[in-house]
């Protein structure tokens, strides 16, 4: 049985982007493509999701995300709860299921979950009540399909011809959920040559099997690409034996105006965020004309409302 | 003691050989005689057993007890043994408390006497609170009643340590159960390293993780001459050293869990959290190594690797779920799913299911010849179920095989002569 698709073909969760049929990615983007018009507009408001609650359930720290999120629900109308996690129940020792619980009986209707572990995400949608949607807001190093989405968007809006594009993904794609989801939906869309660079370190096992060329060094896995997405270099990573230095990973795998120019003209750069200047990306390149990294920023919200309409909005009528 | 009969059932017993239809007599808490009955025997009992098979009860290697308190736990577990066809029990050192003094190894054994419906073997443990530090007083243990010793799952990461360890136990002849693994390459990993992992995002346990622990082992058994068994391989490259190390003459042995043998890390995709294990469940050509191993006798025993957990402890994300599966309540219908497989027959099943453990821990169970304990169950192989998490015995639920379709229904089964289970009384 499939999670996070019901049986004709609507989303009921966004869970990971692995399974997701390209018809329903490409629906997701054409729905955020109408949805940003919305967001540039003065009165950003569309009642779509007037009367509905969602509740921002981080168990780990973010800012983009979660506002990005809050954004969305609250330009769809809906009514957002925060749930900081620092001051919450689960911190006396409540489990999951018990946070999920007490919140379904506040008649929430959705669920956008961030935490730590792999999986936590369908473990929400596993447990949650049938009325209930639960987003994935990222899950330990497993997915982030929301942030996948606005970057395939991102892509799309500036090269459409997604089946002729070389995407070069750079850094740790060993922690990354972004990196996974980002393989999932480039080839769901028939993105033809998607290639990693980092350090043996900083790859998982076996990754080729997820469809990718692997390169360890960078300047190659640049030659003629047409997208490349730097990822943040977490500072941690160095206590754990995967890195010298941040001096020596930004010698070798440091996005900078000279290695840049090993792509194509017109290739664009993008980060997730945040980005740490000098470790992973130059400021040059950073803020360069190539970077479309704040873009990705703006792009978040129509995605985000894109997915928040599809998931909730199908179930408008259900009775409680 | 209650003179049974057994009656037309399909017999197993490799150590003597036989595999028959025969009748089995059953006196004083032994197997009085096989086949014909001896002078002036009268039954007081006769079990029909005409269609189904009559195996020397299943000696579990591995099993925890679960949470409770003691009594209570040792009769449930023994139950859902007793209804799963296994006579025997032998528990790990690593319960709470910890089996590394005589007393609590008696503890155990008086609960069981009072409580238990199946024979329970402790195994002691090697160092003291398993701290990996200081040897425990290994004679007393064995004068107590462990067979042999064993550190649990907690390494021994002093080679110094692990070596005095080995020399004192074999002063005592005992054998030390080792389970293989180097701590820090495994630190932190809850599943096979390999493409289901990075899929997944969930960390990973190289199969090297298990090589280099059997690699310092093995050098340390050169070194001491001491008996090893190494307990539940998960990865094909263990499976070879093992083998060669037989072939060289070391004195190795080598069990894997049931589990393994059936189920890959593809099993897990979804998170499916009952297939959280230790070891973890590995690709298919480690399973199909593991496999290799049972038939050619390089893993001598098949066990459940029982550890029965409460619901919360599988209700959570993946990494933050207690590893482990429940097992005696599916442990004989693997077996009897290894022999529809046609990788074992019904030999090889009571070899690595009962003898093999019997021999491992010189204990006389696992044969049914004149004099044997009459330790049995009787079987019938061909009835089917969809394992139900409702209808296991065990305080565990935890079974990666719920909603799968076993073989097998134990009919009756007789600890010391006497029925501990019977399924048209126990089960109605």
């Amino acid at each position: 049985m499939d999670l996070q698709v019901d049986e004709s073909g609507r989303l009921r969760h966004l869970l990971t982007i692995e399974g997701l049929a390209p018809d329903l990615i490409t629906a997701i983007l054409d729905t955020a493509g109408s949805f940003t018009s919305v967001t540039e507009r003065s009165v950003k408001k569309v009642p779509l999701l007037r009367g509905k609650t969602v509740v921002n359930l981080f168990f780990e720290p973010s800012t983009r995300t979660r506002m990005t999120f809050e954004l969305a629900a609250k330009r769809l109308s809906a009514d957002v709860l925060n749930l900081d996690i620092e001051h919450s129940s689960t911190r006396k020792g409540e489990t999951l299921l018990d946070t999920l619980r007490n919140l379904e009986a506040m008649q929430v209707d959705m669920f956008v979950v961030r935490h730590s572990q792999s999986g936590a995400a369908h473990f929400f949608a596993q447990h949650a009540a049938p009325h209930v949607s639960v987003l994935n807001a990222g899950d330990g190093y497993h997915a982030h399909p929301t942030q996948a989405l606005l970057d395939v968007f991102t892509i799309r809006t500036r090269r459409p011809d997604l089946e002729n594009l070389v995407v070069t993904i750079v850094g740790d794609i060993l922690h990354s959920r972004v990196a996974r989801s980002q393989i999932h939906a480039l080839r769901a869309l028939g993105v033809p040559e998607i290639r990693v660079a980092a350090p043996a370190t900083l790859l998982p096992r076996n990754v080729e099997e997820m469809g990718v060329q692997v390169y360890h060094r960078l300047e190659p896995a640049l030659q003629g690409a047409d997208v490349i997405i730097a990822l943040r270099l977490q500072r941690e990573r160095m206590r754990g034996a995967h890195l010298p230095s941040e001096a020596e990973y930004f010698r070798y795998y440091g996005l900078t105006p000279e290695r840049l120019g090993k792509a194509r003209d017109d290739a664009i750069v993008m980060h997730p965020g945040p980005i740490n200047r000098g470790v992973e990306i130059a400021s040059e390149v950073a803020d360069g004309p190539r970077s479309v990294i704040l873009q990705q920023v703006t792009n978040g919200i129509a995605v985000r409302m894109a997915v928040m309409a599809m998931t909730l909005g199908s179930r408008g009528g259900e009775p409680r | 003691m209650t003179r049974t009969r057994i009656r037309g059932g399909r017999l197993i017993d490799p150590a003597q050989g036989r595999d028959d239809e025969l009748d089995l007599y059953l006196d004083a808490g032994r197997v009085a005689a096989v086949g014909r009955a001896p002078r002036g025997f009268r039954a007081e009992r006769e079990i029909d057993a005409r269609g189904h098979l009559v195996l020397p009860g299943l000696i579990e290697l591995s099993a925890h007890l679960g949470s409770g308190n003691p009594a209570d736990a040792l009769r449930r577990e023994t139950f859902a043994a007793a209804a799963g066809g296994i006579t025997t029990l032998c528990t790990p050192p690593d319960l709470d408390p910890c089996i590394d003094t005589p007393a609590a190894a008696e503890l155990i054994h008086l609960h069981a006497a009072r409580h238990g419906r199946a024979h329970v073997v402790t195994l002691g443990a090697l160092t003291r609170g398993l701290d990996g530090e200081h040897l425990t007083e290994m004679g007393a243990l064995r004068e107590t009643g462990c067979p042999a010793l064993s550190n649990g799952r907690r390494p021994v990461p002093n080679s110094l340590i692990l070596r005095r360890a080995l020399e004192y136990a074999s002063s005592h002849n005992l054998t030390v159960l080792l389970h293989p693994q180097d701590p820090g390459l495994s630190e932190g990993g809850c599943v096979h390293e390999g493409e289901v992992a990075t899929r997944l995002g969930l960390p990973g346990i190289p199969p090297a993780a298990e090589v280099i622990g059997i690699t310092r082992d093995l050098a340390l058994i050169e070194l001491t001459g001491a008996r090893v068994h190494f307990c539940r391989l998960s990865a094909a490259a263990a499976v070879d050293q093992v083998r060669r190390a037989r072939e060289r003459g070391l004195p190795v042995t080598a069990d894997v869990a049931a589990h393994n043998l059936l189920l890959t890390d593809r099993d897990i995709d979804g998170f499916d959290t009952s297939c959280h294990l230790v070891p973890p469940l590995r690709g298919e050509a480690d399973r199909q190594a593991l496999r290799a191993g049972v038939a050619d006798g390089t893993l001598g025993i098949v066990c459940a690797d029982h550890r029965p957990l409460g619901g919360d402890a599988k209700r959570a994300p993946f990494g933050a779920t207690v590893p482990g599966a429940s097992g005696l309540d599916t442990l004989l219908g693997l077996g009897l799913t290894l022999v529809g497989q046609g990788l074992l027959d019904l030999t090889g099943l009571v070899e690595r299911f009962s003898l093999g453990p019997a021999r491992l821990l010189g204990l006389s169970g696992g044969r049914l010849g004149p004099g044997a304990p009459a330790d049995l169950c009787v079987v019938d192989p061909d009835f089917r179920r969809v394992l139900q998490a409702r209808d296991m015995r065990s305080g565990g639920h935890n079974s990666p095989f719920v909603g799968r379709e076993l073989p097998g229904r134990v009919g009756h089964t007789l600890v010391g002569g006497e029925p501990v289970w019977d399924a048209d009384g126990d089960d109605a």
